[in-house]
């Protein structure tokens, strides 16, 4: 490819519902991974809540877009960076994450795993590693 | 402004999308696709079922790139290309299909 590829962290912060954060952070990394870019996406603090599985939004009276989630694979977003210490600072582990994994054309479509979890100095070094940082 | 279907009114907006997802039917996808000039075939049809699972699954109606990628995987290559779902829906493939499919216009579509 002629142009420049560079690297994209979307860092999500804050709880799926209630502020309007997380949705437009998905909204704008699928419509963002038509560039090519290197795309990353990062969940920290109240964020990792997006990730988490048998979300019930009925009584709120909102769209449950956590399905939406599986989707990014379709996408070429395959990789779902969650902090270690704001999974357990709320009680949660990896088994409380929704199961995402992308499907690799080049190996005959095998499933494999999008979520990585690392911890807070990993984290870290993946902001500094990037050429845009986008925060919602 | 809105479809007719046997006498039924079904919402739509100004691009031709109906309002609520729940109107949707069959007689409803053969009228919109009548007003956007389209003949259904069974390979339309594929493709419009496709997208409607999609949505039921994802909750999203697919960018055409990744529609055709996943057509591709599902249907085989002969279906699954550019070429071929531009002659399915000449003014594009996840515009129209998404259109007729009753389900909102995809993310990132201008």
């Amino acid at each position: 490819m002629s142009e420049v590829v560079k690297k994209f962290l979307y860092v999500n912060r804050k709880a799926p519902y209630g502020t309007i954060y997380a949705l437009e952070s998905l909204e704008v990394v699928l419509i963002g991974a038509a560039f090519d870019q290197d795309v990353s996406l990062a969940f920290l603090d109240d964020g990792v809540f997006q990730l988490t599985k048998g979300q019930d939004t009925k009584a709120i009276g909102v769209k449950n877009f956590s399905p939406t989630y599986r989707a990014l694979g379709d996408y070429e977003v395959t990789k779902l960076y969650v902090e270690k210490q704001s999974l357990e600072e709320r009680g949660l582990s990896e088994d409380d994450l929704q199961e995402l994994v992308w499907e690799d054309e080049d190996d005959d479509w095998a499933e494999k795993p999008s979520i990585r979890i690392i911890d807070r100095k990993e984290m870290a070094a993946l902001m500094a590693d990037q050429d845009v940082v986008l925060s919602f | 402004m809105a479809y007719d279907v046997n006498g039924t009114v079904v919402e739509h907006d100004e691009e031709g999308y109906i309002t609520n997802l729940d109107d949707w039917s069959k007689e409803l996808a053969d009228v919109i696709a009548k007003a956007e000039e389209i003949e259904m075939t069974d390979e339309h049809w594929a493709v419009v079922n496709f997208l409607r699972e999609y949505y039921d699954e994802y909750q999203i109606a697919p960018a055409v790139r990744v529609l055709v990628k996943a057509i591709k995987k599902s249907m085989g290559p002969e279906i699954g290309n550019n070429k071929y779902m531009y002659e399915l829906f000449p003014y594009g493939p996840a515009k129209q299909a998404c259109k007729i499919a009753g389900l909102p216009k995809p993310t990132g579509c201008v």
